[in-house]
C-alpha cells in the first residue's frame, strides 16, 4: 500500500496521465457500487460512516494501511474528547461549557454527524471563517507584521468574506492569484480588493516571491532553490521557475504614499509587459543565468508544459474587431484550475490540518522524491473533492467524520509502532497530539474564562498585539519567520504569568470564575465545573485530593482556591495540546 | 500517592525549597541568598562557551572576509591589511582589522544549499533538511554537551539574542533556544504572588500533568513538564539579572554600538559570564539581492565591525576568549557575479566563515578561492567540518553518537572532519 509513487514529476508526466493513473488501479474502489459495498464490511466491525461514502472511502483505506502495517487501532475517543477536538479544529476554539453538556447529553446514534452539520453550518459561520482566516493568513503572508506592502486587515477582510460564504477552492485560488485592486479598504478607495494583499508584497524582484509561494501553497512544488539552479534531488529544473515566474510579469504592485514616504496602500494592476529587452511585446521575454554565467530566456510555461501566448499585451481589439493579447494571470489561474496538483495539494493541506500530519512532510512538497504515505487515498480524495465542487466544507466533514479523526490519542501495545513524531511514516492508528496554534489557545482562552468578545477587526487587532511577542523574524528578503509559540520557555512564561492568564484567573463581575464561585453549588461541583470547561471531563481521585487540600489550606478563602486550581487547568499539559 | 514523579514535582520542590529558606531569614527581600552565594562561587571556575554570530539572509563575503580587488566580480570594496600577518579583509571593517590576531578565517568553505530555509537548517545542523528526522542545531548540541560543567546554571543554557535559531530536533525541548530580544528583555516573568501561593498552583498543576502523562499519548505531554520544570528553576534563580544588559555602564554599551546587534553582543558576554554554554546572536539584513555595496558599506559592516570587534577584545580583556570559540556566519554567501539590480544573489560553491578564541589558532586564513571568487582552489571544507573544528576547539569529543528518537545513531557534527589548519 505505501510505495514509491512517481507520479508527480512534473517534467515528464503530462497532465492528463495523472488524472486517469489512479482509476487503473485495481485495488482503488472508484466505483459506487465498490463503495456501497465497502461501506457494508465497515458497518460489519461497528465502524460508523454516517452514510457518507466518502467517509467509507477514507475508513477503507486507512485501515488497508494497519493491516499491511500489521497493527490495530486505539480505542474510539471519549466523546469529551472527541468534542473538544472537532470544535479546536474546525471552528478554532475548546467548546463552550454549555455546548459540552449539550452534546454528552444527547444519546442519538448520529449525533457526531450533526454536532458536525452545525459547525459548518451558519450558526457557527462566524467563527469557522474567523478560524480560517487565521489559519489561511499565516499560509498566505506569514505572521510578520512590519510589511508596509501587505495590510493584514484587508487581507482578513478578504478570507472572512471568503470563508464565510465557502467560495469554492479553484475560486478561492483564481481570486487570489488573479487579484486586482488596492489592498486597504480606505474611505474614498472605490477598488479595495483584500485578495490583492497575497502578491502585493512579492512582487519586488521580478516576482521571485509570487512564483515561489503560488507553486508551493497551490500546487504543492517547492521551487525556492530553483530560481537559482536545477534541483539537486528532484526533477524540478531552473528553466521551470522562470517560466512559471513569467506568468507575473504584467502584474505590478504600485505603491501610493502618505505624506512624504510612507505606503499607504498598494493598488495591484496588470500592465503591458515589454519583454526585459523590450524589443518586440509580441514576444515577451525575461532573462534568467545559468550557473555558468550563459544568459537564457523564458516565456511563461505551466509546470505540466503548456504554453501559452508569448505576448506581453493585455487583451485587447484592434479596430477591425481582431483580438490581441493575453492576461498571464488570468492563464495561469485558468491552467491551475485545470491541474490534478491543485485538489492534491489542499487535500494534503487539510488532511496535515485536521490529523496532525499530511501524507507528506512538509504537507507543500509533494514533489516525486517526497512520496505520499497514502497515495490511493490521497488521489482518491483530491478526485472526489474536485467532483465535490471543491467544497471545503465538504471535505472537512469528510475527514472529521473519518474512523482516524475518531480514535483516542493514546497509545496501545497493537500500535506502539506508530509514532511519526519519530520520524515513522504516520499510519493514523490513534489521533496524533498537537499543540494548540496560538491563535487557537487565545481563542480557547476566551471561551473557557468568559472573557468580554471585542467584534470584528479590534479584535483581530488586538489578537494580533497578543501573538506579536511571539514571532521572530529570519532577516532575508523572503520575509520567513518563526513563532517562539512552540512549548519551549517563553511560552509557558506567558501562560504562566502573562496578562491573557491574569485575567482569566481573575474573580471580575460576570467573568467565569465569578459565575462558578457564586453558583451555590458545593465545592466538589465547581471543581467539576472548572475541569469540564477547560479539559472536557472530570477531575480523577489524586486530582480530587490535591484540590480539596488547597481548599483547606486556604481556609475561607474559596475563591482564591478556585483561581489557583483554575490556574493550573489553564496552564497543563492537557489543555494547550489538542488530544 | 503519586503513581508518576514528574520533573514537575522536582521543580515544585526546588520552589518550595526556597520558600523554606525564605521563612527562615529575616524576610522575603533576602529569600534567594543563599544560593546566591553557592552559585557564585561555582561560577567563577572555568567553563568553555560559545558565541555563534549569526548572518542572516547570507551576507557577500567576498566584499567583508575574501576580497577580489580587481576582478570584474570583486566589486568597488578595497582591501585592508591586519593585525593578523598577511591576512587583509575589506576597508569597512578597520575595527576588526585589530582583532584579526585573535580570529582565523576560512575561505574553502563550499556548500550546497543556497535556499534560506534549507541553508539555514544545514549550517546549524550539519545535515541537509529531512522529512523523517529534526537534527538538533549547534546551541542544542553545544548546550547539551557542555551543561555539566555548569550543574548550577538555572537559566537556559541556550539562549538565542534578536532571532530564533534552529530547533533541538531529536534532543528535546529542553534543548530549545532560550530567544529574547538584544535588549534581554524576558517577559511575563513575575507571578506576583506569594511563594505559598505559587507553591500550590504547582502542586494542582503537577497532578494534571503526571495524570496526562500517564497516560500514554506520546512525547509532547512529558516535554511540557519538562519546560513547565525549567520555567520554575528560571523564574526563582538570581541568575536572570545577567540579562539586564541595558545596567552596562554606558561606555561598554557605546563600545559594542548602540544597535540591537550591538546590544546583543553585549548581551551574549554577559550570558558566557553567568556561564550559559551557548549564545547565538542574530543579525539578518544581508540578503541582498539589489544595491549591495552601498547596503554594506552605510550599514551592515559599521553595525557588525563595531560589536564583533568590542566583544573579541573585551573577552580577550576578560581573560576568557581563551575558553570562549566565537563563530561568524551566514546560511551561505553570493554570487561573485554581480546582477542587474547591483546586487548579489545566493552562492553556496566557494565562501568564507570566521572562527576565533577557545582552542582555535589565531591570526591566519584558511583556504583560497580562485581569482574571481567563482571556486575554491584549496580542499573545501562543509558545514560538517566546521561543526566538529568548533566542537573539538570546545574540547567536546567527535566520537559522540546520538540516537536520534526514531533508534538511529547519529553522528555528532555528522561525522565532519576537523579542519586541521585550524589547530596548531
Amino acid at each position: 500500500m505505501i510505495r514509491r509513487l512517481s507520479w508527480l514529476c512534473l517534467a515528464s508526466i503530462a497532465a492528463a496521465t495523472l488524472v486517469r493513473a489512479p482509476l487503473l488501479q485495481a485495488d482503488e474502489p472508484a466505483t459506487a457500487s465498490a463503495e456501497v459495498e465497502e461501506r457494508a464490511t465497515r458497518r460489519g466491525r461497528g465502524v460508523e460512516d454516517f452514510g457518507i461514502p466518502h467517509v467509507a472511502f477514507i475508513n477503507a483505506q486507512i485501515e488497508a494501511g494497519w493491516e499491511d502495517a500489521g497493527i490495530r487501532p486505539s480505542r474510539p475517543a471519549t466523546d469529551g474528547e472527541w468534542c473538544r477536538r472537532v470544535y479546536l479544529d474546525v471552528v478554532g476554539r475548546i467548546p463552550s461549557l454549555d455546548e459540552l453538556q449539550a452534546f454528552e447529553k444527547d444519546s442519538s446514534s448520529t449525533k457526531r454527524a450533526e454536532l458536525v452539520d452545525r459547525l459548518l453550518s451558519d450558526d457557527y459561520v462566524d467563527e469557522y471563517a474567523r478560524h480560517w482566516t487565521d489559519v489561511w493568513t499565516t499560509i498566505l503572508i506569514g505572521r510578520d507584521v512590519d510589511n508596509d506592502l501587505v495590510d493584514r486587515p484587508g487581507m482578513r477582510q478578504y478570507l472572512r468574506r471568503a470563508f464565510s460564504k465557502n467560495i469554492p477552492y479553484d475560486r478561492f485560488m483564481e481570486e487570489l492569484v488573479t487579484a486586482a485592486g488596492v489592498n486597504r479598504n480606505a474611505d474614498g478607495v472605490d477598488d479595495f480588493d483584500g485578495a490583492a494583499n497575497f502578491l502585493s508584497g512579492k512582487l519586488d524582484e521580478g516576482g521571485v516571491q509570487a512564483a515561489a509561494k503560488t507553486a508551493q501553497i497551490f500546487l504543492g512544488i517547492q521551487v525556492q532553490c530553483t530560481q537559482c539552479h536545477d534541483h539537486p534531488f528532484n526533477n524540478h529544473k531552473q528553466n521551470q521557475f522562470w517560466e512559471f515566474n513569467a506568468f507575473f510579469r504584467q502584474a505590478r504592485a504600485l505603491r501610493r504614499f502618505e505624506g512624504s514616504r510612507d505606503v499607504q496602500s498598494v493598488e495591484l494592476v496588470d500592465e503591458d509587459f515589454g519583454g526585459e529587452r523590450g524589443g518586440n511585446p509580441d514576444e515577451a521575454e525575461i532573462f534568467y543565468e545559468r550557473r555558468n554565467g550563459l544568459m537564457k530566456v523564458a516565456y511563461p510555461v505551466f509546470v505540466d508544459g503548456t504554453e501559452i501566448s508569448r505576448s506581453g499585451f493585455l487583451p485587447g481589439e484592434f479596430g477591425n474587431g481582431q483580438q490581441f493579447g493575453v492576461n498571464r494571470r488570468a492563464e495561469l489561474a485558468r491552467l491551475m484550475r485545470e491541474s490534478p496538483l491543485l485538489p492534491l495539494a489542499i487535500v494534503n493541506r487539510m488532511w496535515g490540518q485536521l490529523l496532525g500530519y499530511g501524507f507528506t512532510k512538509p504537507v507543500d512538497d509533494l514533489g516525486d522524491h517526497n512520496p505520499p504515505s497514502h497515495p490511493e487515498l490521497l488521489e482518491g480524495l483530491a478526485q472526489r473533492f474536485r467532483e465535490q465542487s471543491f467544497d471545503l466544507k465538504e471535505l472537512i466533514r469528510w475527514i472529521v467524520l473519518s474512523e482516524p479523526y475518531s480514535l483516542s490519542s493514546r497509545f496501545t501495545s497493537a500500535n506502539a509502532i506508530d509514532d511519526p513524531s519519530l520520524g515513522e511514516t504516520p499510519l493514523f492508528s490513534r489521533f496524533y497530539m498537537r499543540q494548540m496554534q496560538a491563535e487557537q489557545l487565545y481563542e480557547s482562552l476566551l471561551t473557557a474564562t468568559k472573557a468580554d468578545r471585542a467584534g470584528g477587526e479590534e479584535a483581530a487587532t488586538m489578537k494580533d498585539r497578543w501573538m506579536s511577542q511571539f514571532i521572530i523574524a529570519f532577516g532575508t528578503d523572503e520575509g520567513d519567520d518563526s513563532t517562539t509559540f512552540n512549548g519551549s520557555i517563553p511560552q509557558v512564561l506567558m501562560m504562566f504569568n502573562g496578562d491573557l492568564t491574569k485575567k482569566a484567573v481573575s474573580v471580575d463581575k460576570g467573568g467565569f470564575l465569578d459565575e462558578v464561585a457564586k453558583d451555590g453549588t458545593s465545592n466538589s461541583a465547581k471543581i467539576n465545573a472548572l475541569y469540564m470547561a477547560a479539559l472536557a471531563r472530570k477531575p480523577v481521585s489524586r486530582e480530587i485530593k490535591t484540590a480539596n487540600a488547597i481548599m483547606i489550606a486556604r481556609k475561607g478563602d474559596a475563591v482564591g482556591a478556585l483561581q489557583d486550581i483554575w490556574w493550573a487547568v489553564l496552564n497543563s499539559n492537557e489543555f494547550i495540546i489538542n488530544h | 500517592m503519586s503513581r508518576f514523579l514528574t520533573p514537575l514535582d522536582v521543580s515544585r520542590r526546588h520552589f518550595l525549597s526556597h520558600v523554606a529558606g525564605a521563612a527562615a531569614l529575616a524576610g522575603p527581600a533576602t529569600t534567594f541568598t543563599n544560593s546566591i552565594l553557592a552559585n557564585a562561587a561555582d561560577l567563577k571556575k572555568r567553563h568553555k562557551a560559545a558565541i555563534l554570530l549569526w548572518m542572516g539572509g547570507g551576507p557577500s563575503t567576498m566584499d567583508v572576509w575574501d576580497l577580489k580587488p580587481g576582478a570584474a566580480t570583486g566589486g568597488p570594496f578595497k582591501q585592508i591589511s591586519t593585525s593578523a600577518d598577511g591576512v587583509a579583509i575589506s576597508e569597512h571593517m578597520p575595527l576588526m582589522a585589530q582583532q584579526m590576531h585573535h580570529m582565523a578565517i576560512v575561505r574553502s568553505m563550499s556548500t550546497r544549499e543556497a535556499d534560506h530555509m534549507r541553508g539555514r537548517y544545514y549550517m546549524h545542523t550539519g545535515y541537509v533538511p529531512n522529512p523523517n528526522v529534526e537534527h538538533p542545531g549547534y546551541g542544542s548540541v553545544v548546550a547539551h554537551e557542555l551543561a555539566d560543567q555548569v550543574p548550577n546554571l538555572e537559566i537556559p543554557p541556550f539562549v538565542a539574542v534578536g532571532g530564533g535559531s534552529v530547533g533541538p530536533g531529536f534532543l528535546g525541548m529542553t534543548w530549545a533556544p532560550f530567544v529574547v530580544n538584544s535588549n534581554g528583555q524576558v517577559r511575563n516573568l513575575d507571578m506576583g504572588l506569594d511563594p505559598s501561593r505559587v507553591a500550590a498552583r504547582l502542586e494542582m498543576l503537577s497532578a494534571i500533568e503526571s495524570k496526562f502523562i500517564g497516560e500514554k499519548r506520546g512525547g509532547a505531554a512529558d516535554d511540557h513538564a519538562k519546560v513547565v520544570d525549567k520555567t520554575v528553576k528560571l523564574m526563582s534563580s538570581d541568575q536572570m539579572k545577567a540579562f539586564k544588559v541595558m545596567e552596562e555602564p554606558e561606555a561598554m554599551q557605546e563600545r559594542y554600538g548602540k544597535t540591537g546587534f550591538g546590544r546583543g553582543c553585549l548581551l551574549a558576554r554577559r550570558l558566557v559570564e553567568a556561564g550559559v554554554p551557548f549564545v547565538e546572536v542574530d543579525l539578518g539584513g544581508w540578503d541582498n539581492h539589489a544595491d549591495i555595496f552601498p547596503t554594506l558599506a552605510d550599514r551592515k559592516l559599521p553595525e557588525l565591525d563595531k560589536a564583533m570587534s568590542a566583544l573579541v577584545s573585551d573577552l580577550a580583556d576578560r581573560g576568557i576568549l581563551d575558553d570562549t570559540a566565537i563563530i561568524w556566519m551566514g546560511e551561505f554567501s553570493r554570487t561573485p557575479n554581480i546582477n542587474g539590480g547591483g546586487g548579489r544573489d545566493h552562492w553556496a560553491r566557494s565562501w568564507s566563515v570566521v572562527v576565533g578564541g577557545a582552542g582555535f589558532k589565531r591570526g591566519i586564513a584558511v583556504g583560497e578561492t580562485s581569482s574571481d571568487g567563482k571556486e575554491v582552489v584549496t580542499d573545501p571544507y562543509t558545514s560538517q567540518d566546521l561543526m566538529a573544528s568548533v566542537l573539538h576547539s570546545l574540547d567536546i569529543p567527535l566520537e559522540k553518537t546520538f540516537t536520534a528518537k526514531n533508534g538511529r545513531p547519529m553522528k555528532i557534527a555528522n561525522s565532519g572532519r576537523v579542519i586541521t589548519e585550524l589547530f596548531s
